[in-house]
């Protein structure tokens, strides 16, 4: 876990420092607490997209405390704006801690089907290729679904994928059925014994209600072939999406019964604050994070080592 | 689009129509509810604080203080800051004096630029222009085989290789471009962080050997802070001619687009609007501050209207609408064509006042149109000219036809009617080729 945290540190520090190394040099020295101050740290809380709205409340309770109680050290601001923050951002105190990769997958379950869906370009396809090889390595059976039958290659993208990781997929040609596609793949998991089966499908955007009903039925058709399936539905959202990134995430929990959250691209300069946003107003937990185009760069990772790498 | 900007502006106009006169402090007021507003729209704090100032400054003048109507002289100033912010007026793909015009895409992964590809040479082509694309994506599983299938769907070529590097398949299309005589070759570069220096390089590289005359950065429009940190970046290294937005068909605020355009002073040449790969449009700064500020983009919806439309048939129609012989079957074929013309959400935005607070919540279900073509496929041609033959038992008859039942045929059919009433009262005012309902 430590060595995940100092590379997405890394990642995080590679143009600049985390959200509290900038309000710390912020609040250096400073023993009165005036209007430009914390409009300079509105701007840092704003800069990370944590959202208007959070941040804003953030400045305020910090002024009320300020006003009520005052402060003698510079320290106590950013010591009172991460206690706040975590309040806001995380949700219950005491959640897990530190869960591993494939805590949510059940080997009792066989196939456990995992869905994966997302809008355009935030790393669907990717992110399910890294993902066959952690459950690959981790001596599961796994088998594909290329449910994605629209975007032109996005099957061959796939493949290419699956036999990086050293598994199989099943496909359709292109324009065919995605449902179709999903269901005989299950179908065929069954058969095979397959202890994983993981379904990719299109980018859509949320707003297209064609595109939503025809995951619904996606959704539905595993059912069919499955009643308990999908058992894991996960939301691939890309760290520097602001503030729509909520939109896309209720969306599509309205739509599909999403479990979790996978935040790619996060070895950019993007901070990913809209995914505290989301977590904690939808309570869906982060599951993995994409650090890299490497086969190795999805890594798990839970809410509060989120929270603390963004904070440092 | 910009759709919930153009609500919140509505609603902070309102409060100031509300006032007779504008004070100093109603103008502060407005003024942060309108960085408010931009920020959560996701452009970036530095140029919201920009703009705001800017407009600030010249809401505080004269013009506004003095005016009978403060509020309109807000809003006029907003959306001449917003256009001017976003780019004054519109600005063209160069053309090589000498072809081929050399066209670049670069952005990070996921902007959309192997689907930008696709829609730019299909817009070339529709425009009389040869372009070759170039798969120089090396690095994403299956983009040379996405770009490969792209072009062949628009119906252009396309120079695809497996083992080659970015580089030197760039140079490769430039001279296959003077052969084959393309006058167009368009790169498709693969997806990178603007921090990952050795792919950074690599576009330089690409840039000193094929010496491009565009260069468009493709960035996601739902992109948030980050935005400008990229674009930034990009700018510095390659010094691009131009901005692409994509995945502007959402309901993204698009406040990336404000900001990278500040950040990088280059022009937003395109929007991209869709799925398929004809929707790719110009980008127009003062329709796009229009659309903000809820004023609503007539223009655009006239011009998709006159692409859409088949010259003969409205010719015709216009003829029966006016000898008022307008019948079920003519209304068909309107509707096919307002189908041509776009997702119908879409079209409602264009229209004045119906962006922002009018259409909130309400879904447009295109399936609804599906049905009342089942409907009307049910009907005899008869009964499509006349209507009013379809008594009971062939309503019944239409309904089991169509999948549908009669209650839904009898509301077709008494919107028809309706239908044909206003067409009698506007066929007075004659409407040259514009489908029914606009």
């Amino acid at each position: 876990m430590a060595s995940i945290l100092e590379k997405f540190k890394k990642g995080l520090a590679k143009t600049r420092e985390g959200l509290f190394g900038e309000i710390t040099k912020l609040v250096k020295n400073k023993y009165t607490v005036d209007d430009e101050l914390l409009e300079q740290i509105e701007e840092v809380l704003i800069g990370a997209d944590l959202g208007v709205e959070t941040s804003l409340s953030v400045i305020e309770q910090l002024q009320n405390h300020v006003n009520r109680e005052g402060f003698n050290e510079p320290e106590e601001l950013t010591a009172f704006l991460k206690s706040e923050l975590i309040k806001h951002l995380t949700g219950s105190p005491g959640e897990e801690n530190g869960t591993a990769a494939t805590d949510f997958f059940n080997p009792t379950i066989k196939p456990f089907v995992v869905m994966v869906v997302g809008v355009n370009g935030t790393g669907k396809t990717t992110t399910i290729g890294k993902l066959a090889k952690i459950f690959h390595d981790n001596g599961q059976k796994v088998l594909l679904a290329a449910a994605d039958t629209f975007r032109a290659a996005a099957s061959e993208q796939l493949e290419i994928w699956a036999k990086r990781a050293g598994v199989d997929v099943v496909r359709t040609q292109a324009g065919g059925d995605p449902a179709a596609v999903a269901f005989d793949a299950l179908k065929a998991a069954i058969a095979r014994e397959v202890d994983v089966l993981i379904v990719d499908t299109a980018g859509r955007l949320h707003t297209k209600v064609n595109l939503m009903e025809e995951l619904k039925k996606i959704n539905r058709v595993l059912g069919k072939a499955m009643e308990t399936a999908p058992h894991e539905v996960l939301l691939t959202l890309d760290a520097s999406t602001g503030q729509n990134a909520l939109l896309q995430a209720k969306e599509f929990k309205e739509t599909v019964p999403l479990t979790g959250l996978v935040v790619t691209k996060l070895d950019g300069t993007a901070k990913g604050g809209m995914v505290l946003t989301v977590q904690s107003q939808l309570d869906l937990p982060v599951r993995f994070v994409g650090l890299g185009e490497s086969m190795d760069d999805l890594k798990p990772f839970d809410s509060k080592t989120f929270v603390e790498a963004l904070f440092q | 689009m910009f759709q919930d900007l153009t609500e919140k502006f509505e609603s902070v106009f309102k409060n100031l129509r509300g006032h007779g006169k504008l004070t100093e402090k109603n103008i502060a007021d407005t003024m942060r509810e309108i960085r408010r507003v931009l920020l959560e729209a996701d452009v970036n704090f530095k140029v919201a604080k920009d703009f705001v100032t800017s407009v600030q400054e010249r809401a505080l003048g004269h013009e506004v203080l003095k005016s009978v109507t403060p509020a309109q002289q807000v809003i006029k100033i907003l959306h001449a800051e917003l256009t001017t912010l976003m780019g004054g007026s519109e600005v063209g793909i160069k053309t090589a004096s000498a072809p081929p015009t050399v066209i670049m895409l670069v952005g990070l992964q996921g902007s959309g630029k192997t689907t930008l590809a696709g829609k730019l040479a299909k817009h070339l082509k529709n425009r009389g222009r040869n372009p070759l694309l170039v798969a120089a994506d090396l690095q994403r599983p299956a983009a040379v085989e996405q770009l490969r299938i792209v072009a062949e769907q628009v119906g252009v070529n396309v120079l695809a290789e497996f083992d080659s590097t970015p580089v030197k398949i760039c140079s490769q299309g430039l001279q296959q471009a003077r052969r084959a005589s393309n006058d167009t070759v368009i790169f498709d570069t693969a997806g990178r962080l603007h921090i990952d220096e050795a792919l950074m390089q690599e576009l330089s590289e690409i840039k000193k050997r094929t010496q491009p005359h565009e260069i468009f950065f493709v960035a996601d429009g739902m992109t948030g802070q980050d935005a400008v940190n990229a674009a930034q970046e990009f700018v510095r290294r390659l010094d691009f001619t131009g901005i692409v937005l994509t995945k502007l068909d959402g309901d993204a605020r698009g406040g990336a687009a404000l900001s990278i355009r500040a950040v990088t002073g280059k022009p937003i040449k395109f929007i991209s609007t869709g799925e398929k790969l004809d929707t790719l449009e110009k980008f127009y700064p003062d329709r796009m501050a229009s659309r903000i500020l809820g004023m609503g983009d007539v223009v655009s919806l006239v011009e998709r209207a006159q692409h859409a439309v088949d010259e003969e048939k409205a010719r015709k129609i216009e003829k029966k609408l006016r000898r008022q012989e307008f019948s079920l079957e003519d209304f068909y074929d309107q509707l096919q064509q307002i189908k041509n013309m776009g997702p119908i959400e879409e079209l409602m935005q264009m229209i004045p006042g119906m962006g922002g607070k009018a259409m909130k919540g309400l879904t447009v279900d295109e399936h609804a149109l599906v049905r009342i073509e089942a409907i009307i496929n049910s009907m005899t041609p008869a009964e499509r000219r006349r209507p009013t033959m379809i008594d009971g038992s062939r309503r019944k008859r239409v309904a089991r036809g169509s999948g549908t039942n009669v209650q839904e045929v009898n509301k077709l059919l008494k919107q028809f009617q309706m239908m044909q009433k206003m067409v009698k009262r506007m066929s007075k005012f004659g409407m040259k080729g514009l489908p029914m309902g606009f």
